[in-house]
C-alpha cells in the first residue's frame, strides 16, 4: 500500500496526475487482453505441436473478416459470430494442419516457422486483393454500446467486455490443459506420442484438434477486435511480431506464462505510452532481449 | 540446432576443400564472371545491380544459416544500417563511393559484433528471436534518429566518382564497380566456407557438443561467422545505397529479414550458388510482377509453402542432386 | 521488339484517326499504391481516371497515341525510385502520374529531374515538392500539407477551436503536418497546448486520445493518415471524446476513409479537400462515369487530380506538337488550366497547381440521402488563399 502511495507521489512529480495513470493502466490491460489471447493460442500450439505458428496473425485477421462477412452476407450477429467464427476458422486450421503442417513434425522447428510464414503471406495477400486495405467498419453490438464513467476515465462497455471475455477464455484454457484428463492426454502425447498411442489414444487426431483450437483462439481474438480496430487485411501482420515477443518472454509453450506475460506487457506498454510514447512500439522487444539474455527459457518456461 | 540441409551429398564437405577451388566451381565462377561482364549490354544495368546486391546479401546470410547453422531473423539490421551509413557518408560527408561503401561495411561489422556477442549465447528459435528483437530496435532507431530522415530515408545520394577519378553516374560504369565488389564478396565467402575455419563451422552445425569435446571454442567460431555474415550483409547494403542513391526504412524492416530467408531457402541453403539463384529469382519476380500488386506477396507465400513442403533443398540443391556434385 | 511495337501502334492510330497531323506517341505511367494503405484512394481508380482523360480528350482523333502502364510502389521510396528509373530508361515512359506517399514522391521527383522527364503528382502530401525540393520537371496537382493545414486549421480556429492538441504520427510526414498546422493555428490566434507522437503505424490510440482528452484542448488535430486516422477517429468516438465536446480535426482524410469509417463514427469531422464528387453537375456527371467503369466507388480527389493532370498534359502535347519535356513543362505553366473537375486554374512557376480548396463537414447518418452522400460544404477557400504563397516555399525556381 505504501508502495502504491509512494508511486503516486512520484508520478505526480513527473507531471502525470494519478487518475490519468489509472486510465492508462486500464487501457494497457485491455491491450494486454489481446496479447494474452493471441499468445495463449501460440503457446498452446508450440507447447503441444512444437510448431511456431507464424500464420497466427493472419488467422486473427481471418477471425475479424469472417465475423464481418457473416454479418454482411448472412446477417449473423456479433454474439453468434463469437461462437461461429472460431469454429469456421478452426476448421480451416485443421485442414491446414492435415494437409501441410503434419508433414513437418519430424523436421526442425524452423521449417514450421517458414511454412506458416508463407501461409500468412498468402492469406493476407488474398484478403488484400479481395477487400482492399482501408478497412471495413464493424459496429459495436448495441448491448455493449456506451460506457461507464469511472471517475478517472470513461470506460467504454465494450472494452470492459474484452477484458472479461479474455480472462474467462484464458483461464478456462489453462484449466483444461493443466487440470483435466483431456489436458493430461495432450501433455502426455507431446512428451511421448508412441506410448500414448499404445494406450489407444489417437495421437495425430489429438494434435490436429489442438492446432485447430489454437487457431480458433486467434479467430476469437479477431472477433473481439473487429469492433475496436478496423477490420483490415494487415491487422495481424505487425501484431504477430509483438505477440511472438510476448510468448518468448513468457517462456515458449508455457500456458500460464503466456497469459500473465500478455496482460503484464500490456500494462508495461501502457506506462511507456505515458512517459515515452515514441518508445511504446519497441519496449516489448527491449524486454524480450533482456529476458532472453538473463533467463533464456523465458520468465515462466522450464529450461530445456 | 541442427538445420537440415537437404541431401547428405551437400552437407558433406568437399574433400579437397581447403586446398583450393573444386574444378567445377571454378568453371561456374568463370561463367558467372563472363556473364557479368557481358550482361549490361543485354539487360538493364540497374536491375542487374539490384540482383547482385541481393545476391551478396543472401550469400552472406547463407554463410550464417547454411554453414553456421544459425537462423537469424534480424539480418535486415546489418543490411539496412550499413546502407544508411554509406548513404550518409556519401551525401553529407562527401566521401568517394568506395570509402562510403567501406564506412557502411564497417558499421555493419560493428553492429554484427555487438548483436552477435549477445545473440550467440542462445540457440535455435531463441537465437532467431534475439536477433529479431535487436533488429526491431535498430528499426526503431532508424525511424527516430535525425540523420536517417525517418520515413523519407536518405534520398539523392550522389554516386560520386571512384577514387575521385572515375565518374560513376553512368549506369554501366557503376555496374562494373558493383560487379567487382560483389564478385570479390562472393569469392571471399567461398574461401571462408572452404577454409579449415569453415570445416569447423560445419562440425559445430552437425554436432555442437562433439565439437566442444574436441576442444573447439564453439562460441568464438559462432561469433566470428556471425560478424563475417553481418559484415558482408553490410557490404551489400552499403553498395545498394550507392546504386539506388537512396537508403530507406524498407532495408531495416523485419520483412527484409524474411525476404533474405526466402531467397536462401528458395535457392538452396548450404549450397554455394543457391542464394545467388534465389536472389535472382525473387528480385526478377518482384520487378516484373510489380504491376500485379498483392499477387507478389501471394506468390512469395506459395514459394515458401511449396519450398518447405516439396523441395527443401532449394533449386540449386535439387540441381546438385542431379549432377551429383555439391554446387 | 519495343520499337516495332511502337511503330505498329502508331501506324494503327494513324489508320484509325486518318488525320494529316504528325503523330505523337506518349506513354503515361501511373505509379501508385495498388495493394497497401492508399490502394483505395489511388490504386486502380487512378488508372481509370487517366484512361478517361485520354478518352475525353479524344487523343486518337488529334493524332496522339497514348499508352498507359501502371505499377505498385508499395509506398516505399526505394521501390518507387527503382520503377521510375526503369520506366524512363527501359520502357520509354514520358510522364509519371499520381505517386501517393510523400517519401515515394520525393524519390520520383529526384529521378524525373535527373532524367529530364515529366512528373505530375496527385497523391502525395508533402509541400516540399514545390518548396525546398522543387524541380522544373514536377507539377504538384491536387493538394499539399500546407493547403490542408491552412484549410482545416484556420477554419477550426475561426469557429472557436482555439486550444489545440496534436496526435501526430511519428515520422517525417506527421511532423511536417503538425508543424504546418501549428503555424496556421498560431497565426490565427489559437494556441497549441500539447502533442503526443504515436508509433507509426499504430493500432491502439486510446492511450494517446486519453492524454488529449485530459489536456483541456478544444480541438484534437490528427496529424496522421490512412489507417492511423481511421483508427484514431473510431476510438475517439468509442471513448466519448467527441461527445465530451472536443472536436476532431482530420488533417489528411479522404473520401474513402470516411467510407470505411461509416457516417455513424465519422460524423461531424471537419476536413479539407480539393474535390468532391457532389460539388456540381460536371463533377457529378464525371464521377458517375467513373463509378461505372470501376467497382462502383466514387472518385477521390487524388483520382480526380490524375484525370485533370493528364488532360492538361495532353493539351500541352497538342499545343507544342511534340513531347519535349522542357517545352511541355513551359507550356503547362504558361497555359491556364481548365477541366470539369477543378474548374479554371493555373500551374505556378514552382510547379504548384492552383485551384480552390473546400472545407467540408461529414454529415450525420440521418442527413445523408444515399450511398456516398457524405460531405456538407462548409466554405470555399479561394485559389489565391488556398496555397502557400510562392515566396514562402523556398523554391529555387521562384527566385
Amino acid at each position: 500500500m505504501s508502495d502504491r502511495l509512494q508511486g503516486t507521489v512520484m508520478f505526480e512529480l513527473l507531471g502525470i496526475p494519478p487518475q490519468a495513470l489509472f486510465g492508462q493502466l486500464l487501457l494497457g490491460l485491455i491491450n494486454g487482453s489481446f496479447y494474452a489471447l493471441l499468445s495463449l493460442g501460440l503457446a498452446v500450439i508450440f507447447g503441444l505441436l512444437n510448431i511456431i505458428n507464424f500464420a497466427h496473425g493472419a488467422q486473427y485477421m481471418m477471425g475479424a473478416f469472417v465475423a464481418w462477412m457473416l454479418l454482411n452476407y448472412v446477417g449473423v450477429s456479433y454474439w453468434w459470430a463469437l461462437l461461429l467464427v472460431p469454429l469456421v476458422v478452426g476448421v480451416f486450421g485443421v485442414v491446414i494442419e492435415r494437409l501441410m503442417i503434419s508433414r513437418l513434425y519430424h523436421l526442425d522447428h524452423l521449417y514450421g516457422l517458414l511454412l506458416t510464414f508463407g501461409l500468412a503471406l498468402i492469406i493476407q495477400g488474398l484478403f488484400r486483393n479481395q477487400y482492399g486495405i482501408s478497412g471495413l467498419p464493424y459496429q459495436i453490438p448495441s448491448q455493449l454500446a456506451g460506457g461507464q464513467n469511472l471517475g478517472f476515465m470513461f470506460l467504454p462497455n465494450y472494452r470492459g467486455w474484452v477484458i472479461f471475455a479474455s480472462l474467462v477464455v484464458c483461464l478456462s484454457t489453462w484449466f483444461i490443459i493443466e487440470k483435466t484428463r483431456l489436458g493430461a492426454y495432450l501433455r502426455a502425447a507431446t512428451e511421448n506420442p508412441t506410448l500414448v498411442g499404445a494406450f489407444g489414444i489417437n495421437v495425430p487426431r489429438l494434435i490436429t484438434l489442438t492446432y485447430g483450437f489454437g487457431v480458433a483462439l486467434a479467430a476469437l481474438a479477431g472477433v473481439l477486435a473487429a469492433p475496436i480496430y478496423s477490420v483490415n487485411p494487415n491487422m495481424g501482420a505487425d501484431l504477430i511480431i509483438v505477440v511472438f515477443a510476448v510468448v518468448v518472454i513468457g517462456g515458449m509453450g508455457s500456458i500460464l506464462g503466456s497469459i500473465i506475460t500478455g496482460f503484464g506487457l500490456g500494462l508495461v506498454e501502457g506506462l511507456t505510452r505515458v512517459f515515452y510514447p515514441e518508445g511504446s512500439a519497441v519496449v516489448i522487444f527491449v524486454i524480450m532481449a533482456i529476458v532472453l539474455l538473463i533467463k533464456p527459457a523465458g520468465l515462466f518456461g522450464r529450461p530445456a | 540446432m541442427a538445420v537440415e540441409t537437404g541431401s547428405p551429398a551437400i552437407a558433406e564437405p568437399v574433400s579437397h576443400a581447403a586446398n583450393g577451388m573444386a574444378r567445377h566451381h571454378l568453371y561456374i565462377f568463370a561463367a558467372l564472371l563472363a556473364f557479368g561482364l557481358v550482361a549490361p549490354f543485354v539487360l538493364y544495368p540497374v536491375f542487374l545491380m539490384k540482383v547482385m546486391c541481393f545476391a551478396l546479401f543472401a550469400c552472406a546470410f547463407n554463410l550464417l544459416l547454411g554453414y553456421g547453422g544459425l537462423l537469424s531473423f534480424g539480418h535486415a539490421a546489418f543490411f539496412g544500417s550499413a546502407s544508411y551509413v554509406s548513404a550518409h557518408a556519401a551525401k553529407v560527408w562527401g566521401l568517394t563511393p568506395e570509402l562510403a561503401v567501406l564506412t557502411g561495411t564497417i558499421a555493419g561489422a560493428l553492429l554484427g559484433l555487438a548483436i552477435g556477442a549477445l545473440a550467440i549465447r542462445r540457440q535455435g528459435i531463441y537465437f532467431a528471436m534475439v536477433t529479431l528483437a535487436f533488429a526491431q530496435m535498430v528499426f526503431f532507431f532508424s525511424l527516430q534518429a535525425p540523420f536517417t530522415g525517418g520515413e523519407d530515408g536518405i534520398q539523392a545520394v550522389p554516386r560520386g566518382s571512384l577514387l575521385g577519378l572515375v565518374d560513376l553516374s553512368p549506369d554501366r560504369t557503376l555496374y562494373y564497380f558493383v560487379l567487382a565488389v560483389v564478385f570479390l564478396g562472393l569469392l571471399l565467402i567461398y574461401r571462408i566456407i572452404h577454409s579449415p575455419f569453415g570445416q569447423v563451422l560445419k562440425a559445430i552445425r552437425e554436432n555442437e557438443p562433439r565439437a566442444v569435446s574436441l576442444g573447439y571454442r564453439v562460441n568464438r567460431y559462432k561469433l566470428a561467422v556471425f560478424v563475417m555474415s553481418a559484415t558482408l550483409a553490410g557490404l551489400a547494403g552499403a553498395t545498394k545505397a550507392i546504386v539506388f542513391q537512396l537508403a530507406s526504412l524498407t532495408d531495416v524492416y523485419w520483412t527484409m529479414s524474411g525476404e533474405v530467408v526466402l531467397m536462401t531457402l528458395l535457392g538452396g541453403m548450404g549450397t554455394v550458388f543457391g542464394p545467388l539463384v534465389g536472389a535472382a529469382v525473387i528480385v526478377t519476380m518482384q520487378n516484373y510482377l510489380a504491376t500485379f500488386g498483392a499477387w507478389v506477396t501471394i506468390i512469395q507465400g506459395c514459394i515458401f509453402v511449396l519450398g518447405v513442403l516439396l523441395f527443401r533443398e532449394g533449386i540449386v540443391g535439387v540441381l546438385s542432386k542431379w549432377v551429383k556434385k555439391p554446387l | 521488339m519495343k520499337i516495332s511495337n511502337l511503330v505498329l501502334t502508331a501506324l494503327a492510330a494513324t489508320l484509325m484517326a486518318g488525320t494529316a497531323m504528325a503523330d505523337t506517341a506518349v506513354k503515361l505511367g501511373v505509379l501508385n499504391d495498388r495493394s497497401g494503405i492508399y490502394a483505395d484512394l489511388a490504386g486502380e481508380g487512378s488508372v481509370i481516371a487517366a484512361q478517361m482523360a485520354v478518352e475525353d480528350f479524344k487523343a486518337a482523333e488529334k493524332g496522339i497515341t497514348v499508352e498507359i502502364i501502371s505499377a505498385d510502389h508499395q509506398n516505399k521510396p526505394d521501390v518507387a525510385s527503382t520503377i521510375a528509373r526503369q520506366w524512363y530508361d527501359q520502357e520509354g515512359v514520358d510522364v509519371i502520374l499520381d505517386v501517393p506517399t510523400s517519401s515515394a514522391a520525393l524519390a520520383v521527383n529526384d529521378v524525373t529531374r535527373e532524367k529530364n522527364k515529366v512528373f505530375i503528382n496527385s497523391g502525395a502530401a508533402s509541400s516540399d515538392l514545390t518548396g525546398s525540393k522543387c524541380s522544373p520537371n514536377t507539377v504538384h496537382w491536387t493538394y499539399d500539407t500546407w493547403a490542408l493545414a491552412n484549410g482545416t486549421g484556420s477554419a477550426m480556429v475561426q469557429t472557436g477551436g482555439k486550444k489545440w492538441f496534436f496526435l501526430t504520427a511519428d515520422y517525417a510526414f506527421g511532423h511536417a503536418l503538425e508543424r504546418d498546422t501549428t503555424a496556421v493555428v498560431e497565426a490565427a490566434g489559437g494556441e497549441v497546448v500539447g502533442s503526443v507522437r504515436h508509433p507509426f503505424p499504430g493500432t491502439d490510440f486510446s492511450s494517446f486520445l486519453l492524454q488529449a482528452q485530459s489536456s483541456g484542448a478544444e480541438v484534437i488535430g490528427l496529424a496522421n493518415a490512412g489507417g492511423d486516422t481511421i483508427n484514431s477517429i473510431k476510438q475517439a468516438a468509442e471513448f466519448g471524446i467527441t461527445q465530451g465536446g472536443q472536436a476532431l480535426a482530420g488533417l489528411l482524410v479522404f473520401l474513402t476513409d470516411v467510407h470505411a469509417l461509416g457516417l455513424q463514427t465519422a460524423q461531424g469531422l471537419v476536413l479539407t479537400e480539393s474535390f468532391y464528387w457532389d460539388l456540381n453537375d460536371q463533377t457529378r456527371e464525371w464521377s458517375k462515369r467513373f463509378a461505372e467503369k470501376g467497382d462502383g466507388d466514387m472518385p477521390t480527389m487524388v483520382q480526380a487530380g490524375v484525370y485533370a493532370g493528364v488532360l492538361h498534359y495532353l493539351k500541352a502535347v497538342e499545343a507544342t506538337g511534340g513531347k519535349d519535356p522542357t517545352a511541355i513543362m513551359a507550356k503547362m505553366k504558361e497555359m491556364p488550366t481548365d477541366d470539369p473537375l477543378f474548374g479554371k486554374g493555373s500551374v505556378r512557376v514552382d510547379g504548384r497547381k492552383i485551384h480552390d480548396m473546400y472545407l467540408f463537414k461529414v454529415k450525420a447518418p440521418d442527413q445523408s440521402k444515399g450511398a456516398w452522400d457524405y460531405y456538407e460544404l462548409v466554405s470555399t477557400i479561394p485559389a489565391d488563399k488556398a496555397f502557400r504563397p510562392l515566396a514562402d516555399g523556398g523554391c529555387e525556381l521562384a527566385k
